[in-house]
């Protein structure tokens, strides 16, 4: 509550400016922003998930069930191709502690060509399905199917490309502060790209199959 | 490609060889472009005359000063408010027109003057416009504008995500005002109604324009969000804590929260529209095992934080307000803040009372009605506090409180009348009545007076110089009487039964009231134009109106009154460092009103830049191409899009520094100009101003 006149002693005395610097650290205040992003990002899949609840089993009058499209076998190399993404990814970090700017570029680098092959897997494994007539434009189903794979496959591609331009950076210009905070960002938004893909695989492939 | 659409379709211009089967014969879409060609071409030829274009594009256009930004926001809702309203008055003249089997009907419409496809996009445009183009702008702008200021803080946290919220903001009004006349606009309501929504039994553009304007303004809300949160949790002055964070601040945090958390799900509520129109898939189709209450679930799961997104802010010019002219504290901060973080907690639990006839059984129709009455509670809690606030202050009635004013008492009818459809039995059968649109207008007037009691009480503090007094308190009393005389009318119809979005009405006997409204609609347009006279005749008398100190109500109590009107660049000289809830008050009454700092020091500004704008063109130009399916264009804007944002993180020269010396000589200009006025001012509050240091302060 307000300050009491009386208390103080002499109220020329009171200080009423700091020419001290804004004791913001940069870096600091880019996470914070980014982690409310991440929030709104969250409620993205939230709404896409409590659609998969309406559609899981929305099949129409197509005969294609969730059985037949899903293979939590198949979808268990590409989450094991992301998963390392994401360890590498953590090595980087690992490496940016040490401040050693080869090893950063060599897990980034690891980080980037897995990443690619979890997202070339994934085009190839829709391709098939196209093939045989599941496409998103068959059922309800299929259509939330395709959507909410894909949701996070964008958001995989946006990864990628914010990846090459951050190794590039880092090759170019080193750990300033500006490459730094979008380093940093960057882990988290790859990191909640497993967490995603952990309740994506739970939801959609083992659940859906069971 | 993917869909069979109506009409042609080629790869090189997409749809928009329908254009040329279209029809350009009503005279109210000529009227409106003639309107829009006069006004459009008097800026752009007055910019011209008076070679204002580089500066406009120096100092606006490519800007990321928080209140540069925020000033273009309000313009922006201010403008969209004005078309808002001209379609309002066409519903209403409309209605009033077509009732009876015997009225009368012209240009080519059966009864009254408008085609019923024609009255359904008016009403959808309406709807659209003023929520998330009009209302929506203004309340960003508002919190763009002082937040920073009554924080403390030199700017935003993220300038350049700031300019980008705008742009994008920009961009769907622009989209907005192209639908007018390039095609059609939606006519399948605010809401989006799905099927109705689909490609099947909406085959043209008009959803598509609806949609992207949708989808846009929901990006720039979310983005503008994280921007207000991080700024209020990171920047605020010294001595500052959370609790002691002026109410406006408190009412942006809890908006800004409701705004982070409910966007996306429009964005994915539209999303799926989007694919089900563009791509084919089954998500609300009546067919294919699509379920259409999903999306109005998930629009609604929006909808409804949306409606506390605009009000919270409207609270908080309300709570800003009559503290200021009651010259007392607001009564019991604290309580407000929980009142307000509890408004937007409920928020997110009564979304269902917007269809509680979609028969979800009495469990759970029971849990959201006791939730939505809940929300009378903390909303109960702000009027008692800004009734005890007043309660033996020296209220003055300037044109701010009159509105604030306004704004209490419309609160207490549209709450009652909300807590009468809290009620699910009455729901069923006042569904889609016009008592349910007479009461969420009424909710939507709290809103407007708000804005325009925090537009006279800022005004000053953003340009310098006041509003004028006595046309601010005619635009008052006409907005009011425009206010009763429309909606009273309106819930007595709705008792009657008289259902929404009605292009004919049956029963004569409704006639009278329909009147008194057309009664209210003129009213209102008088409000409009003693409106626009008050803002000519105040910046022609500018010089006369200057505001003298940087106190421009002698009584106002929170840190953005410690800095010069209109505010500089850079906020403030050096930090403030703050003591009180009410710092500036605590400054007044304790004769601590120098805005001379001991010293000043380095500061960094961030740079002007125009990749936002850039990028705002790519995203214009990408739903326009979107709503007239030219892939190519659309392909090449995404290109554009990515392409701006790498090319802006590879920019490093993103910021700059005043060096102390050349602040100081800018403050010291600005400090010569109002200093003696300043000392005369200090004693001149200080002798009203007296006994509150023992008496009031403590509350």
């Amino acid at each position: 509550m307000s300050t009491d006149l009386s208390r103080v002693a002499d109220p020329g005395s009171i200080k009423l400016y700091t020419t001290e610097p804004d004791h913001h650290d940069p870096i600091t205040l880019r996470s914070i922003g980014f982690w409310l992003y991440m929030m709104s990002d969250i409620m993205i899949f939230a709404g896409l998930f409590a659609a998969h609840g309406v559609y899981g089993d929305a099949y129409g009058t197509s005969k294609i069930t969730a059985a037949q499209v899903i293979d939590p076998i198949s979808a268990l190399f590409p989450t094991l191709f992301l998963f390392s993404s994401v360890l590498f990814f953590g090595l980087a970090g690992v490496a940016l502690k040490n401040n050693d700017r080869k090893e950063v570029l060599r897990w980034m680098t690891a980080a980037f060509v897995v990443g690619l092959v979890f997202v070339l897997q994934e085009i190839w494994e829709f391709v098939k399905l196209a093939q045989e007539g599941a496409v998103p434009q068959a059922s309800a189903f299929l259509s939330d199917f395709w959507t909410i794979v894909w949701a996070h496959g964008l958001h995989v591609i946006v990864g990628l490309i914010w990846m090459a331009v951050v190794l590039i950076q880092v090759l170019r210009d080193g750990f300033t502060e500006a490459v730094v905070g979008r380093f940093l960002n960057l882990r988290i938004f790859w990191f909640f790209q497993a967490v995603v893909w952990v309740f994506v695989y739970t939801f959609v492939y083992l659940m859906g199959v069971s | 490609m993917f869909m069979n659409l109506q009409g042609p379709w080629d790869p090189l211009f997409g749809r928009l060889p329908m254009l040329l089967d279209l029809q350009y014969n009503n005279p109210w879409i000529m009227f409106a472009f003639a309107l829009v060609v006069l006004g459009g071409g008097t800026v752009v030829a007055a910019l011209t005359y008076y070679k204002l274009w580089g500066w406009l594009w120096r100092d606006w256009l490519t800007t990321v000063d928080h209140k540069k930004i925020g000033i273009m926001y309000i313009i922006i809702g201010l403008v969209m408010l004005f078309r808002g309203f001209f379609e309002a008055a066409m519903i209403r003249t409309h209605q009033a027109m077509a009732v009876g089997p015997d009225s009368p009907g012209i240009l080519g419409a059966a009864h009254g003057y408008l085609t019923p496809f024609h009255i359904s996009e008016i009403f959808t445009v309406h709807g659209t416009l003023m929520i998330l183009l009009a209302v929506t702008p203004i309340l960003v702008g508002f919190m763009n504008l002082i937040v920073p200021l009554q924080i403390g803080a030199r700017d935003m946290a993220y300038p350049f995500l700031n300019a980008v919220g705008l742009w994008l903001t920009a961009m769907a009004a622009g989209l907005c005002m192209v639908s007018l006349f390039v095609g059609s606009f939606s006519h399948a309501g605010w809401v989006g109604l799905t099927p109705l929504t689909e490609l099947d039994h909406s085959p043209g553009v008009g959803v598509d324009y609806w949609i992207w304007i949708l989808q846009i303004s929901s990006i720039a809300s979310t983005v503008g969000a994280v921007n207000l949160i991080a700024t209020m949790l990171k920047m605020r002055a010294p001595g500052m804590s959370l609790m002691r964070m002026p109410i406006f601040s408190w009412t942006a945090m809890g908006t800004n929260i409701i705004a982070l958390t409910s966007f996306p799900l429009l964005t994915v509520a539209i999303a799926l529209l989007t694919l089900d129109r563009y791509v084919g898939t089954h998500f609300f189709t009546a067919d294919g095992g699509g379920n259409f209450m999903m999306y109005t679930n998930l629009f609604w799961l929006w909808g409804h934080p949306e409606v506390y997104f605009v009000v919270l802010p409207a609270f908080g010019f309300i709570s800003e307000i009559i503290p200021t002219f009651s010259e007392k504290p607001l009564f019991n901060h604290t309580s407000m803040i929980f009142a307000t973080m509890m408004i937007a907690g409920v928020s997110w639990l009564v979304w269902l009372h917007h269809f509680f006839i979609m028969g979800s059984g009495p469990q759970v129709n029971t849990f959201f009605s006791i939730a939505t009455m809940l929300v009378g509670i903390p909303t109960g809690v702000k009027v008692f506090n800004w009734a005890f606030t007043m309660f033996r202050g020296r209220v003055r009635l300037e044109t701010p409180m009159l509105w604030a004013l306004g704004s209490v008492l419309l609160l207490i009818g549209g709450g009652m009348t909300g807590m009468m459809l809290a009620i699910p039995a009455i729901n069923y059968v006042s569904h889609n009545s016009v008592f349910v649109v007479a009461h969420f207008h009424n909710m939507f007037l709290i809103i407007a007076f708000a804005i325009f009691g925090a537009v006279t009480y800022w005004w000053p503090k953003a340009f310098g110089f006041y509003l004028d007094e006595k046309l601010g308190k005619i635009f008052f009393w006409l907005f009011w009487g425009g206010s009763v005389f429309v909606f009273v009318p309106m819930y007595a119809l709705g008792f009657l039964g008289m259902t929404r979005r009605l292009d004919y009405i049956a029963h004569p006997s409704w006639w009278p009231l329909l009147m008194l409204e057309v009664v209210g609609i003129a009213l209102y347009a008088a409000s409009v134009a003693a409106f626009v006279l008050q803002v000519y005749v105040s910046i022609r008398d500018r010089e006369k109106n200057r505001v003298r100190t940087s106190d421009a109500w002698e009584t106002s109590r929170s840190l953005e009154w410690a800095t010069h009107c209109p505010p500089p660049f850079y906020n403030f000289g050096a930090t403030p460092i703050v003591h009180s809830n009410d710092e500036w008050a605590w400054r007044r009454e304790h004769r601590l009103t120098t805005l001379k700092p001991e010293n000043y020091s380095d500061t960094h500004m961030p740079k002007n830049t125009a990749v936002p704008i850039v990028l705002g063109f790519f995203v214009g130009l990408f739903s326009i191409a979107a709503v007239w399916r030219v892939w190519w264009v659309m392909g090449l804007c995404v290109i554009g899009m990515i392409a701006t944002l790498i090319f802006r993180a590879f920019q490093k020269d993103v910021d700059y520094v005043i060096p102390a010396d050349e602040m100081e000589a800018m403050e010291r200009e600005k400090l010569d100009q109002i200093d003696h006025r300043a000392q005369d001012s200090a004693q001149q509050t200080g002798e009203m101003g007296e006994p509150e240091i023992d008496g009031h302060a403590h509350g």
